[in-house]
Formats: C-alpha cells, sequence, structure tokens
C-alpha cells in the first residue's frame, strides 16, 4: 500500500486472509468507490498514527524531571504544554498528568474498552487492551505490577484509574535515583511507555 | 486549574460524598458494574461533557453533563483489601446520589 | 438486564497478563484507519463504535481479536447508517475470493 505499511505491517499473501479480515479491504473499497473516504484520509491517518510514539510522553517526562517551573505547568495544562513542545495532543479532549511520588503509585486502564492517550503515546500494547488486564487492574494492581517487576511496600498507596470517559491519563514517574545532573536525552531514554501507564517504575540509572 | 476550582458547575463540590447509583438498564452505560451502588468521594470536578449515552445512538449528547472523578477506598469495593489503596473512576452526575449516612 | 459483555472490571478468572506485543499486519493497520478516516469527516463518533462492540453476539466479542472486533462495529455503524449495505460487502468478499482464492 504506502511505505509507512510495508515498513511496520506484517503483509500476509491475500489468499491467506481470514474472511474477517477481508472484510476490511471490501469495506474500504466500497467507501473510495462511493467517496465516502479517500485514499489520501486514509493515508494522513496512517502517518498520524506513525508520528505517535512513546517518545513523545519520555520527552515530557524528562523535561518535568529537569524544570519545576516547566512540570508545574505541564502538570496544570498539558495540551498547552504539549502544543508548545511541538507534539500534537489537539485530539485528546482532556488530558491529566498524574504524578508519581514516593508514597504514590498511580496506574491506568480503561476497563470498559481500550480507551488510552493514543495522540501523546501511540497504539497501545495488546496486553493493555487484554481482557486479563482490564478484570485484574482494578482488583488487583499490585499483582499486575509484580509482574511487570514492581513490588511495592504496603505503606506505597495504589491509586487505579479507570478512564470510563473523556479524560486521558499520562502518569509522570518518580525520578530514578542517581541521575542527579543528566541530560534530558538520557534521562527520557529511562522513562518506557508501562511507566507512563503506571504498572511499572521507569528504568533504573546504571552507572556505566 | 479553571475546571477543578469552578465552584459553580455541577452539584457536587470536592469532597462530597457520593453514591454510585445502582442503575440496570440498556443502552451505552460508562458507569461500570463493579462501581455501581459503592460510596465514594468528589476527587475532582472535571467540568461539563456532552452524554455518551445519546452520542452512542447518533444523537447530539445534549444536555451536557458534568463529570467527575470519584475516589473509592479499594477495601470498601472489594471488601478484601486492608491497606490505603485506592479507585479512581470518571462518573456523570446523573449516575451520583450524595450518600447518605 | 445484566452487565454487558464489555463490561469485565473485577470479574474473576482473569490469568497472567500476556506481555508479547505484535507487530500489525496490513489490514488492522488499514482497520485502525478506517476507523479514525470515519471519525475526521463526521461519520461516526468513537460511542457509536462502542455501542456496536456492546450489541455484538457476546462470544464473537471474547473470541474476536481486537481488531476484528473493530472491523465486525465499523461495519454495523456504516450499515446502521445506510452508507454500505451487508450485500454489498459480501458480494465485494465473493469478489476477492474469485480473485484471491479461498481463504
Amino acid at each position: 500500500m504506502t511505505t509507512a505499511t510495508t515498513e511496520h505491517g506484517h503483509d500476509h499473501p491475500k489468499h491467506e486472509l481470514s474472511h474477517c479480515a477481508r472484510r476490511i479491504y471490501a469495506i474500504r473499497d466500497l467507501l473510495l468507490e462511493k467517496g465516502v473516504i479517500t485514499e489520501k484520509d486514509i493515508q494522513c491517518q496512517i502517518e498520524y498514527q506513525e508520528a505517535r510514539s512513546p517518545a513523545n510522553g519520555a520527552k515530557l517526562v524528562a523535561r518535568a524531571w529537569v524544570d519545576p517551573a516547566f512540570k508545574e505547568r505541564f502538570m496544570a495544562d498539558p495540551k498547552a504544554v504539549c502544543a508548545e513542545m511541538g507534539i500534537d495532543a489537539s485530539a485528546i479532549n482532556e488530558f491529566v498528568v498524574l504524578e508519581n511520588t514516593e508514597r504514590v503509585r498511580h496506574m491506568v486502564v480503561c476497563t470498559l474498552c481500550s480507551c488510552y492517550p493514543r495522540p501523546i503515546l501511540g497504539r497501545p500494547p495488546d496486553w493493555y487492551k487484554s481482557f486479563n488486564y482490564r478484570q485484574r487492574s482494578v482488583v488487583d494492581p499490585r499483582g499486575v505490577m509484580r509482574e511487570f517487576g514492581l513490588d511495592l511496600p504496603d505503606d506505597v498507596e495504589v491509586r487505579v484509574h479507570d478512564s470510563t470517559a473523556d479524560m486521558r491519563y499520562l502518569v509522570l514517574p518518580v525520578r530514578p535515583a542517581g541521575t542527579e545532573g543528566w541530560s534530558e536525552a538520557d534521562l527520557a531514554k529511562l522513562v518506557t511507555r508501562d511507566s507512563m501507564i503506571g504498572v511499572m517504575d521507569p528504568l533504573p540509572a546504571i552507572s556505566e | 486549574m479553571g475546571r477543578t476550582l469552578n465552584a459553580e458547575v455541577g452539584k457536587f463540590k470536592l469532597g462530597d460524598r457520593v453514591t454510585v447509583k445502582f442503575e440496570d438498564r440498556p443502552g451505552h452505560l460508562r458507569t461500570p458494574w463493579y462501581i455501581r451502588g459503592k460510596t465514594g468521594w468528589i476527587e475532582r470536578v472535571h467540568g461539563e461533557f456532552l452524554n455518551p449515552e445519546s452520542l452512542a445512538y447518533g444523537r447530539d449528547g445534549l444536555p451536557k453533563k458534568t463529570l467527575y472523578l470519584v475516589a473509592f477506598n479499594q477495601s470498601d469495593i472489594w471488601g478484601r483489601t486492608s491497606n490505603a489503596d485506592k479507585l479512581l473512576v470518571d462518573i456523570y452526575e446523573h449516575w451520583l446520589d450524595p450518600a447518605s449516612n | 438486564m445484566a452487565r454487558g459483555h464489555h463490561d469485565v472490571g473485577g470479574l474473576p478468572g482473569a490469568g497472567p497478563i500476556d506481555q508479547t506485543e505484535h507487530q500489525l499486519s496490513d489490514w488492522e493497520i488499514l482497520a485502525d484507519a478506517v476507523n479514525q478516516a470515519l471519525g475526521a469527516k463526521g461519520i461516526k463518533r468513537t460511542d457509536e463504535m462502542r455501542r456496536a462492540r456492546e450489541e455484538m453476539d457476546s462470544a464473537a466479542y471474547r473470541d474476536m481479536t481486537y481488531y476484528e472486533r473493530w472491523i465486525a462495529s465499523i461495519e454495523a455503524i456504516l450499515i446502521e447508517k445506510n452508507i454500505l449495505t451487508k450485500d454489498e460487502i459480501d458480494r465485494k468478499l465473493r469478489e476477492f475470493d474469485a480473485k484471491w482464492g479461498e481463504p
């Protein structure tokens, strides 16, 4: 189809596609024939999605770690701050940043479907959309975190957000110890996608 | 944040204790089953939004509904946690009653 | 009534979280893009798509993959809005079968 899909898509020979998968090609062809959407409309969306990735979030988090004034503005008006940083978050209706501390950790889920801050972070991982995550995160968040390698003591409060409406939540993780004086670029490398969903902390600073 | 501090929006204020209605009716409902009938408190006033229950059927979503972030003690929802963990859900005003106690 | 099949928060019987991630197939990327394009043109709202998935057959809801559910809901909403008919889609599929062979 395009360079974007051939770079990132796993292309099945057409005869191997299931009937369900074929249906989207049928729908696409019919919509194009009827002029409901155009090839350009489809291509625009593919490119929009390809441009979104956890790197956007990591950039915001790293700057928030080094610049307290930026962090304050980021917490107060995340969409405006995204625009300043050249990140187009306009498709998010409402954006809330949840700040982790040594005493509090946040975790985000959408039990009813799979709402996720796609305009910032790109597509959610398969596990975020899975029934197991949607079922368990509200009742056993600590168990879920343990699977991701995060074992929290009882005196840390876990706050799970179920995004049931138009709010999209991004976790601002705790800055790892031993990163004083680090550049934003190096700090951003510690900020994993999963730490911005809240199932784990960022990567630790490892001295080389 | 403008919305949170705007005391004029909606009938509930920060800190108000609220109980989620236990309704069971057809339609596109965005109040999860596990939270219906549970009591928590208003943590944030998000503001007014079009009603998804109407939008889901191609209607205009009016009148807008006030949306709240409602916090609950995990121990109050599932009955088995003894720690201070919380569960927070975005709930529309028409699903909330003042808590009676 | 009773809780919808999509309303799964807190349901028992969930297992460990499978953290493997798969690269999207072309048809999944296309489903995503068609969905977004229809939304961008104001032809459908996300709320309608969610409702369509809630109205699906419950067994299909659990058995289908994520993007298969999206395709099913895209189809349901386009038919509901009289933009496409099931016959047209089926006919197009038969053309594909003739061109590519049966799946």
